[in-house]
């Protein structure tokens, strides 16, 4: 199955958000994959996009299950959620689980004005009643791969597959 | 003999000592606390992870600071949280400890936070829940008699990576009543894991354990020669009945060669943290100038304890 | 009962027979040594192939929790234990509740085991009133009642001049006094070794100073006195060596160790196991290993089980709440023969620490297979493990640090008197 370019794709990202997104709306990455696109995307696109990030391990509704992962980052969001436009972004949205969990968790920072999703790629999949207001590519992928996002050093953006369905 | 700590996936399953926990562990509950110390600074000081779990706080000796911690922590964590002051309730009137913690399996408690003023009461019961196939029920040690005060420990060795960093390049000086200190037994098996080169236990001979050498500790009688190069300098608390049993004649004589006076801390590197327990007793172990100085960090290690415990509740609860 | 006993390999230490043979017994008393008498028939014959035939093994401290402890065990149980463990003669403790300072007591306790009719039970009677240590018993009257020695058991006695006073008064009659060297003071609130393991477990710590402080006064005493003293429970090397120079200098003194010092040590606590609390407690590997040398050399006179039956309930608390004590009267004989096999120590010799030995300090008729010897018999087959498990145990006292293991030695009859009174 081919995989789309990351950078292609980030920049159809880009195109699509572009007059669209408000000016001042906050970017808010999800660890780790949508944390680099949150970036990439507030360079790429003018107006006022400061970046947060989130880390949804606290939020996830599989913890009885698998129990807390080996690392987990702070979640950053220097500015106000109170009143705020917000951009959720992800790398891969397949089930929502992830989605939902930061939804959860912004809310609890305050009350947005509203909340809008961009995702890199979406794979489909999908468990819980959640779509992307931007997204990227559209793909169909088996249900035992992965998709993951990885970054150079130099910054380079890249999509792979791997074994175990996530 | 397999740890009871471990389960049989080699997982954290119940937090009883620090003594033989592998580096990597305790690193991982370092990491850990670190987003949970965020939390704190949110305006909702709350998270779902342990929503439906609830937390016994089973206290057989009265300590209001510690288990107000824990209580915070478990909540912070949306847990429900149950206080059980045993003095008060049914051991006293006969029910042995292992029928107590019995009852409240059955009343779907999924964690024990035990203080015991026995050495091994956490380690009984960890062994009777293991033994009777309830392994998702996990205990926490909240201090056994002198044996250990694992999150203590782990709050300290939190603090000293917070102003210091790195444990391979510090000398940690650690006064007072070694002996009957619980906190010094966790800090000096913690350190020593952690790649601590010079733990030192400063004190009287009356207040240090016999073969502490045994350990890894070096020790030091006076201060003078103890505090001298210390990074850290760790205060413990020195307790009434010491002076009763003929341990230490008097509170104003420990003071003058053990208590630490902005005199004494000046023995130590320029940039040395002084850390304390809690509850400080001012003049006697600790002077008030330097409780209050500018190189304490004993306040953070308020703080820094609840998120230390919301880590090691979680950890438990998710494996 | 008339009983032939053949092809077994008798071990008879006083004696120094060890060797294939024939035992015959009868009206109560050994009546010969190899061949039978001419004209004696056997009523019962028995084919010991395979086994060894030797005294019946006496222990010196077996509590059998009557009167006063019943919830723990009883005489019943535990009479059966001894005889289950091949022990045909053992002493008893004072420490009954109410202890035993009363002839009334004591011949209740004998009269009580007679009736059994299984092991000969020695009473040994309280020094002091209560075990108080401040007033003197009747030792005349207890032992007229039948107490063979005197004891503090694990009471402490502070007062070195009531010490001394009862010291002489037991002399008076006869009597060895058996100590425990334990200074109390030195020992108080301790629960454990004070020794590295202590220190990692945060285990109040009892020095060995508590033992050679006490054996220091005590040997000073005996000087004093030349009182007959067996001091109880050896656990420091430095105790060991006390009592080498003691006996060099012809003090009239003995000792014993309990047979789990002899393999455990403080390391064993393990995670606060509780089966490991006992008094005295689990010293360093040095120390087991000189009483392990101190037995092999004789300094150290006998082995005994320190038998002392607790319940669960009691066990299964905090290290420093349980109870001490471990249940030992079936564990004498296979600990005493792993010792040996380990130390490389003649069965013969081994025996004797069970044997000969202690029926000389109890001053019993018993304690070896002569003509006229009392006809207490003990057939085992040294070449069978058995697992020692709660069901393997006739005694309610199932408290045990051993529990597990692959127990040397299996009793396989015990003879007291001439009757057969265990079969297994």
């Amino acid at each position: 199955m081919a995989l789309p370019d990351a950078e292609q794709t980030i920049a159809a990202l880009a195109d699509r958000m572009r007059g669209a997104v408000a000016f001042d709306a906050k970017f808010v990455g999800i660890y780790s994959g949508g944390a680099w696109v949150a970036e990439r995307l507030a360079a790429m696109i003018d107006g006022e996009h400061p970046v947060g990030y989130i880390d949804v391990s606290f939020y996830r509704d599989d913890f009885s299950r698998t129990g807390l992962k080996p690392e987990v980052k702070r979640t950053e969001l220097p500015f106000e959620v109170e009143g705020a436009t917000i951009v959720l972004v992800d790398d891969v949205l397949y089930t929502g689980r992830s989605v939902r969990a930061a939804i959860n968790e912004l809310f609890d920072f305050g009350r947005p004005a509203c909340v809008e999703l961009a995702v890199l790629v979406d794979r489909g999949g999908r468990e819980l009643p959640i779509e992307p207001t931007y997204a990227g590519a559209r793909l169909a992928v088996a249900r035992d791969l992965s998709i993951v996002l990885s970054r150079a050093e130099d910054g380079r953006l890249t999509l792979t597959t791997e074994a175990g369905g996530a | 003999m397999r740890n009871p700590q471990l389960n049989a996936q080699g997982e954290l399953t119940h937090l009883l000592t620090l003594e033989g926990l592998p580096a990597e562990v305790i690193v991982r509950i370092l990491d850990t606390a670190v987003p949970f110390a965020s939390i704190a600074e949110r305006d909702v000081k709350k998270v779902p992870l342990l929503r439906g779990r609830s937390v016994f706080n089973l206290f057989f000796e009265n300590s209001t600071r510690t288990r107000t911690t824990f209580e915070i922590a478990a909540k912070r964590l949306s847990a429900d949280v149950i206080n059980l002051n045993i003095g008060f309730s049914s051991t006293s009137k006969g029910e042995t400890l292992l029928d107590t913690v019995d009852n409240l399996v059955a009343m779907n408690a999924d964690m024990f936070v035990v203080r015991h003023s026995q050495s091994g009461a956490p380690h009984l019961i960890a062994a009777h829940l293991n033994r009777t196939g309830r392994l998702h029920v996990h205990v926490v040690n909240a201090g056994d008699g002198r044996h250990q005060h694992p999150t203590q420990g782990l709050l300290d060795l939190f603090t000293i990576r917070h102003y210091k960093k790195d444990f391979r390049a510090l000398t940690v000086g650690i006064v007072g009543d070694v002996l009957h200190s619980r906190v010094a037994r966790s800090l000096i098996h913690g350190l020593t894991t952690l790649g601590t080169p010079e733990v030192r236990a400063i004190g009287p001979k009356t207040l240090l354990p016999t073969d502490l050498q045994a350990l890894g500790v070096q020790v030091y009688n006076d201060t003078h020669s103890g505090l001298a190069g210390c990074d850290v300098v760790v205060m413990l608390r020195l307790q009434n009945e010491r002076m009763k049993g003929a341990l230490l004649p008097s509170v104003g004589e420990y003071f003058k060669h053990y208590g630490l006076t902005p005199e004494k801390l000046a023995l130590a590197k320029p940039d040395a943290i002084v850390m304390h327990p809690g509850p400080m007793n001012r003049g006697v172990e600790i002077d008030s100038a330097v409780a209050d100085g500018e190189r304490s960090v004993i306040f953070s290690q308020v703080t820094f304890g609840i998120a230390v415990r919301m880590a090691v509740l979680s950890i438990l609860a998710g494996n | 009962m008339k009983i032939e006993i053949k092809n077994g390999r008798l071990v008879d230490p006083r004696h120094g027979v060890d060797g294939v043979g024939t035992l015959c017994v009868g009206d109560e008393r050994v009546v010969a040594v190899g061949a039978p008498p001419a004209g004696w028939r056997a009523e019962r014959t028995i084919d010991a192939t395979g086994l060894v035939v030797c005294p019946g093994l006496i222990d010196l401290s077996a509590r059998l929790r009557e009167p006063g402890f019943e919830y723990k065990a009883t005489l019943e149980s535990e009479m059966r234990a001894a005889v289950a463990g091949g022990v045909t003669s053992l002493a008893c403790p004072p420490d009954t509740d109410p202890p035993l300072d009363e002839p009334g007591l004591v011949e209740m306790l004998k009269y009580r085991a007679r009736s059994l009719d299984k092991a000969h039970v020695y009473p040994i009677g309280a020094l002091t009133v209560g075990l108080q240590g401040f007033e003197l018993t009747e030792m005349a009257e207890l032992t007229e009642a039948g107490c063979v020695a005197f004891s503090q058991a694990e009471a402490p006695l502070t007062d070195t001049g009531v010490l001394l006073r009862a010291m002489q008064y037991a002399a008076t009659f006869g009597h060895r006094v058996w100590l425990r060297p334990q200074d109390p003071y030195l020992a108080k609130g301790g629960v454990a070794h004070d020794g590295e393991v202590a220190t990692r477990l945060g285990l109040a710590a009892i020095p060995p100073a508590a033992e050679t402080i006490a054996l220091a006064t005590i040997f000073a005493l005996v000087r004093l006195t030349g009182v007959h003293v067996h001091l109880c429970r050896l656990s420091t090397a430095e105790g060991v060596a006390m009592m080498r120079a003691a006996k060099a200098e012809g003090l009239p003194v003995s000792c014993d160790v309990a047979v789990h010092h002899l393999h455990l040590c403080d390391v064993d606590i393990g995670w606060f196991d509780a089966q490991c609390r006992l008094i005295p407690p689990l010293r360093s590997s040095r120390d087991r290993a000189a009483l392990r040398a101190g037995l092999c050399d004789g300094t150290i006179d006998l082995v005994c089980s320190d038998h002392a039956p607790v319940d669960d309930d009691a066990k299964q608390l905090p290290f420093g709440e349980a109870e001490p004590g471990a249940t030992g009267l079936e564990l004498l004989l296979p600990l005493t023969l792993k010792w040996a096999t380990e130390d490389g120590v003649p069965l013969a010799a081994a025996l004797a620490r069970i044997t000969s030995r202690p029926a000389e300090i109890l001053g019993s008729p018993a304690g070896h297979l002569g003509v006229g010897a009392p006809a207490d018999v003990c057939l085992f087959d040294a070449r069978v493990h058995w697992r020692v498990e709660p069901s393997a145990l006739a005694s309610q006292g199932k408290n045990t640090p051993f529990l597990g293991l692959e127990a040397p030695g299996k009793v396989r009859m015990t003879i007291v008197g001439g009757h057969v009174v265990h079969e297994g």
